[in-house]
């Protein structure tokens, strides 16, 4: 093997380092001492540079070019066995999937959107354990992410989550269970009462006419009209689902990349 | 908007959709009164953020940021909300659509007026930082744009100067450092398209950090010479088109010179002086910064004035006093000093370059008199020259 002359030296390639004299004050009237310099964010020193960024992000707005018409493919439906919604996007079904199969939990059909909402209520609803732990100490975790703090009850992580994170007071995918459900530590029923118009807005749901994967089944089963508009075929075909598909079956982030180099393709 | 957030909040997936899309446009309005009018949606805007639809997450992402812009009551809403936790997760989404929209949202945060002290810390605690790093040093795979978004965000971040010594301890500079060599290659193959727009922010942020009172973290990481290449590559690409981007290398310039002998040692030995001297014509805020470059040079002793004095420093000196800024002359009156001080033979030189006339036109100004007298009379007495005389017939026979 050849290696090039010289490289060996390299190998002690230390700069030889001049002399340097100690350093003393500056003698008045001279003032020059080395210092590092720092700048505050709204230093002038920033100014040109901060005005070529100006510039570059006002060209960039002023080119936004709008929304880019998606590629048409042939009419396709959901793959989830009970779900006969069609799509002509990869976009479309894309967006349905993760609305509504991703986060489903596999127990009620309901779907959240995100994992940690999802996981949060399969621990709440359907652990059994669950409350028998929560008897002993505090179980119902925030759900906003980041925050650590749990609670005694929904009802006492509710009051956190308006107090301390301003959520809205009828939020809704923190649903409490209905009153048949086996809360142990279930306050009197004239409290419970004062709390129930606050966690659905019944009003926008019967308006809107677009609730029913957010109610679970005993819900529904009440309120059929609501279930009819709704794209979901019926209740029985939902109990099939397999939810929460794992990524390496055929979902997830994998088949999001799929979607994008489709995109490019086209 | 109570009706609009059901549909936000709805199960049908194209509902939901359009419900966004209202959303947005209304977020455009310049009306703060709007935007607080789009409070009670915030929350489920910040829960979409951790889906999975890229669309969909894109609206909630530009919704928030052109919310955040237009009133402070929606930021002050936005942070208990969990936007910071909600970003954090959201920043490792894998779709640059995604990652360019988070581009936007985080510098509305991050600039906001009201903010240093409320926002920064809650962003310190966070793994944000170290995502926001992750983004800029991977330019290359995740194209331009979201790396030069992202590194004016930690610019933003570093030039608050809360917490930068949590910043230097989880490994920022050496990032910083190794990314700015790339980007000095990336120079050297030609590939410099757009290139300024990341050099500015990056640049900064590693001056700033160098600046922190605790150096000794960033010491061990810095002793890397190459970086003072790349710096000179930088100016020299970027002189004529993008001056500005001049006065950001001159300041990091300064920042490794100032107390680190061994960068000062590197720019002589390397010959970069000349190159440097070559920016002393330039005007106002450059010229000042590279007589500071080259006074921390001298300042280091008589080697290094030595050196300074054999390439020549004494005719650029000559070229900058007879400029009418007054704090480049002051600078140049310093350099002077100090090469006086360490070297007597470069007084001497200075006398028959006809230093005194060059002098002779700031006595009478006065914020520079009483240098320019201090200077005559301390090193510039033709009494003081004669005994040196030898040596400097030996200096005025290098070439200069």
């Amino acid at each position: 093997m050849l290696l090039p002359p010289g490289l060996s030296l390299s190998l002690q390639a230390e700069r030889p380092l001049l002399p340097v004299r100690p350093r003393s004050p500056p003698r008045a009237p001279f003032c020059f001492s080395a210092r590092r310099l720092r700048f505050h964010r709204q230093h002038e020193f920033f100014e040109d540079g901060d005005i070529h960024r100006h510039l570059y992000l006002q060209d960039i707005l002023t080119n936004v070019t709008e929304v880019t018409e998606r590629s048409k493919v042939s009419e396709f439906s959901c793959h989830i066995v009970g779900c006969c919604q069609v799509f002509d996007t990869l976009e479309g079904y894309e967006h349905h999937y993760n609305t509504l199969h991703r986060n489903m939990c596999s127990f009620c059909k309901r779907s959240f959107p995100s994992g940690h909402l999802l996981d949060t209520h399969i621990l709440e609803w359907h652990d059994s354990l669950f409350q028998i732990m929560a008897e002993k100490q505090n179980m119902y975790q925030c759900l906003v992410e980041g925050c650590a703090e749990k609670f005694k009850s929904s009802k006492d992580r509710k009051d956190h989550l308006v107090k301390v994170h301003l959520y809205p007071s009828d939020f809704r995918f923190d649903r409490p269970k209905k009153a048949k459900s086996s809360i142990k530590h279930s306050k009197p029923h004239s409290k419970r009462d004062v709390s129930m118009p606050m966690d659905v807005n019944v009003e926008t749901c019967e308006q809107s006419q677009a609730d029913s994967m957010e109610i679970c089944p005993s819900e529904s089963t009440e309120n059929p009209t609501q279930l009819a508009s709704g794209p979901i075929p019926s209740v029985q075909e939902k109990q099939l689902y397999k939810s929460r598909i794992p990524s390496t079956v055929c979902f997830g982030q994998g088949a999001s990349r799929g979607f994008k180099s489709l995109k490019k393709k086209a | 908007m109570r009706v609009l957030t059901g549909l936000f909040t709805s199960s049908l997936a194209d509902v939901r959709m359009e419900a966004a899309r209202c959303l947005h446009e209304l977020s455009h309005s310049n009306d703060p009164a709007v935007a607080e009018a789009c409070l009670p949606a915030t929350s489920y805007l910040l829960t979409y953020l951790s889906g999975h639809s890229v669309e969909f997450t894109e609206l909630c992402v530009y919704t928030l940021g052109n919310l955040a812009v237009e009133s402070e009551t929606v930021r002050k809403q936005l942070l208990p909300q969990g936007i910071i936790p909600a970003l954090a997760s959201c920043l490792q989404s894998p779709h640059v659509a995604v990652l360019e929209g988070l581009g936007y949202l985080l510098p509305q945060l991050l600039q906001a007026t009201e903010d240093p002290a409320t926002i920064l810390p809650l962003v310190l605690d966070s793994a944000l930082p170290l995502h926001m790093l992750r983004l800029v040093s991977s330019n290359l795979e995740l194209g331009m744009g979201v790396a030069v978004e992202f590194a004016w965000c930690l610019h933003y971040v570093v030039c608050s100067h809360v917490n930068n010594g949590l910043l230097i301890s989880q490994g920022i500079v050496s990032t910083l450092v190794l990314l700015l060599l790339d980007l000095a290659s990336a120079v050297v193959e030609g590939a410099t398209e757009g290139l300024e727009l990341l050099l500015c922010p990056v640049l900064r942020c590693l001056s700033n950090l160098l600046a922190e009172d605790e150096p000794e973290s960033c010491k061990v990481q810095m002793q890397d010479e190459r970086l003072l290449v790349a710096v000179f590559l930088f100016m020299q690409r970027f002189l004529q088109q993008h001056p500005f981007l001049v006065q950001e290398c001159l300041w990091l310039l300064n920042n490794l010179t100032a107390d680190e002998p061994i960068f000062c040692s590197a720019l002589l030995t390397l010959d970069l002086l000349p190159a440097l001297l070559q920016l002393l014509p330039c005007s106002g805020t450059v010229t000042l910064l590279a007589l500071t470059v080259l006074c921390n040079v001298a300042e280091k002793g008589p080697a290094y004035c030595r050196q300074l004095h054999q390439k020549a420093v004494l005719p650029s000196l000559l070229s900058t006093l007879a400029l009418s800024d007054a704090q480049v002359v002051g600078q140049s009156l310093e350099l002077l000093h100090l090469l006086f001080l360490h070297l007597p033979e470069a007084a001497a030189d200075f006398l028959s370059q006809a230093g005194l006339q060059a002098l002779a036109q700031h006595r009478d100004n006065p914020p520079l008199q009483e240098r320019v007298r201090a200077l005559e009379e301390r090193y510039l007495q033709p009494a003081a020259a004669t005994p040196v005389s030898p040596i400097r017939a030996s200096a005025a026979a290098l070439p200069s």
